[in-house]
């Protein structure tokens, strides 16, 4: 039992696992002992035993969420939904999983479905990800043909349909009520809830959706058992997770670490510390939307309810770095126009608040802010980032980093509105 | 713009193209659910969505065209308009922009000699912004057509041009 499931078929592997190497290497061993032969229920229990959370960013635990469908009556579809958008500007985990080890994700889709009695898949891929469509669909043939979907799985009773659906853009789409729609073929704008998808998803029937790295550590929970998943995290939740760092530092990558690890280890062991002549002044944990964290947080573990106690959010886990050469300001002024630019439009306070937010930071950055200009900043966040007053969770995580940089870079926004200029001059 | 294909798509649309959408549409409860796939099948085979397009495409899969271009006009990887030979989809989130991204940028732009949303006089290239493309260990990155290209500088943009 390695102590990196994820990443045991990819590290120190140049190709992408095919079905026989996958098989050889222990693969489809845990749909063989399962399928057919375990009650659904009982591996239900397993799951919200080993207490795996979420991965997508929320750390929802899994159990719980499929515990929410209802039980299987008549013969209508019930969907199982991998969420393979991975727009999060700074995040680049779940593309590795699937261009590396495609039938770890169709795996774990297997059992999860399985599990909640769904008989059709989706997964649900960003458009850009042109090598991952392809692995995946060659991996859906292959296992297909294997009888490891499709009609009657290994002669049981039961049948899975998997399908790849290729998006056609946008970061909302990663919301999961958003990609309901646009599997619908609709417009990607989120759903009100209740109802939950659980209940009452796509096309009206019980739904759920999961993050690729969560479906991934089903497999592994199932052939391993709960309690060597909670070994092997090093805090209170169980499992390892995909921690990564980009920016300045000496080497950006992704690494299948404990949950738990402390961010200084991440850095300085794995990133191999900042890169030569740059120095850190702070970090975002997981991704655009959550709140920076400073140099005073290096020995925060890396999970979710540590790094919430800290002041922000695990997120995907994957760290952007800002260095000590790279503005502040500016920094977040990139964020707030992504944030803008990929609101879907839909309630105003987002549609209208965001554009907003972003037109004084390219004022202030340029030269031209007021001191005022910081006290609007601080009322949007305020409000714009208050749960409840917009319809779904992409304004307020907008309001994060801008909320937090300025409690940690007041001191810059202000050397910018009184010295009427970005003190970082680039060559450009 | 051309108007021929509203009351038949097939005058409008390949035999391909609908054999296409029609496979999609097989594993669908509904035909109006096909259309995103639709519209990126049709563009995969034109490059992009010309109003006849979209109307042959509406009148496929039982939606109103207005609807349907509601629906294309959402999504940043459906084209309602010509583009080059190649989109060059380029990163200009976050950990890109630690890493300069924005600078190698305007050097692409003075290089083909445009800006964002415009295609080049040779009709090669056009240049879109795209958010985060999951290569932020590789800052900065584009994609040009499929290919991902990645490390950009400007001393090594040129190669990955030509
Ligand atoms: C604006 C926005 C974008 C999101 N994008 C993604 C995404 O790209 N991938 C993802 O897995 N979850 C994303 N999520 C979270 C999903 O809504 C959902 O919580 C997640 O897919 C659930 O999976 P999990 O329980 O396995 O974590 C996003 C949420 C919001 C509000
Ligand atoms: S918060 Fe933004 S993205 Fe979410 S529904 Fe409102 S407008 Fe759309
Ligand atoms: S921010 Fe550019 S690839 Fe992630």
């Amino acid at each position: 039992m390695s102590d990196k499931p994820l990443t045991k078929n990819i590290i120190g592997f140049d190709g992408h696992t095919d079905l026989a190497r996958y098989e050889s290497l222990g693969g489809y061993a845990a749909v063989r002992k399962t399928i057919g032969r375990t009650d659904p229920d009982a591996v239900l229990e397993l799951l919200k035993d080993a207490n795996l959370r979420g991965r997508g960013g929320a750390g929802f635990p899994t159990g719980m969420k499929w515990s929410f469908v209802p039980k299987k009556e008549g013969n209508g579809h019930r969907y199982l939904v991998a969420n393979a958008d991975e727009m999060e500007p700074g995040t680049f985990k779940d593309r590795l999983l699937m261009e590396k080890d495609p039938h770890q994700l169709i795996e774990g889709m297997i059992l999860s479905a399985y599990t909640i009695s769904a008989d059709v898949g989706y997964i649900f891929i960003r458009g850009e990800y042109h090598v991952a469509i392809a692995r995946l669909q060659e991996a859906i043939n292959a296992a297909s043909a294997s009888g490891l979907l499709g009609e009657h799985i290994l002669d049981s009773e039961f049948s899975f349909r998997l399908h790849v659906h290729v998006s056609a853009g946008r970061y909302i789409c990663g919301e999961e009520t958003a990609l309901l729609n646009s599997l619908e073929g609709k417009r990607a704008i989120p759903r009100a809830k209740p109802p939950f998808p659980q209940v009452s998803g796509l096309w009206g029937r019980p739904t759920i959706v999961n993050n690729v790295e969560t479906l991934c550590n089903v497999t592994h929970i199932v052939a391993n058992g709960a309690d060597w998943f909670k070994s092997l995290g090093l805090g209170v939740d169980g499992g390892t997770k995909l921690f990564g760092a980009s920016g300045r530092v000496a080497r950006p990558g992704c690494w299948e670490l404990p949950m738990g690890t402390p961010i200084r280890e991440i850095l300085e062991e794995h990133a191999g510390g900042m890169a030569e002549g740059y120095q850190l002044k702070g970090f975002l944990p997981g991704g655009a939307s959550t709140d920076f964290l400073t140099p005073d947080h290096l020995d925060v573990p890396m999970e979710y309810d540590t790094v919430m106690q800290a002041g922000s959010r695990m997120g995907t886990g994957t760290m952007i770095i800002l260095d000590d050469h790279s503005c502040a300001v500016g920094m977040i002024a990139n964020l707030e126009k992504f944030f803008a630019r990929e609101s879907c439009g839909f309630c105003t306070p987002c549609r209208e608040g965001l554009p907003w937010v972003q037109e004084v930071l390219d004022r202030i950055e340029a030269g031209n802010g007021e001191l005022d200009d910081i006290k609007v900043l601080e009322r949007q966040s305020q409000f714009i980032g208050a749960i409840g007053n917009t319809h779904c969770a992409h304004a307020p995580g907008a309001m994060e980093p801008l909320a937090s940089g300025l409690k940690y870079f007041r001191d810059e926004f202000i050397t910018h509105i009184e010295g009427k200029a970005c003190p970082y001059q680039r060559e450009v | 713009m051309s108007n021929i294909a509203t009351d038949n798509p097939t005058n409008f649309l390949t035999e391909q193209e609908i054999a296409e959408i029609e496979s999609e549409i097989s594993h669908l409860p509904n035909r109006p659910s096909a259309a995103i796939d639709a519209l990126k099948i049709v563009q995969s085979y034109r490059g992009w969505i010309s109003d006849g397009s979209l109307n042959a495409i509406a009148e496929l899969i039982d939606m109103s065209a207005g609807e349907l271009d509601g629906v294309a006009t959402f999504y940043n990887l459906i084209y309602r308009q010509p583009v080059g030979e190649k989109v060059i989809l380029y990163c200009d989130s976050v950990s890109c922009w630690l890493m300069d991204g924005d600078v190698v940028c305007e050097k692409i732009k003075q290089k083909l000699n445009i800006d964002y949303g415009e295609t080049t006089a040779d009709n090669k290239y056009t240049l879109l912004p795209v958010t985060c493309l999951g290569d932020c260990d590789h800052a900065p990155a584009m994609m040009v057509g499929d290919e991902l290209h990645h490390d950009l500088t400007i001393d090594n943009i040129e190669e990955h041009l030509s």
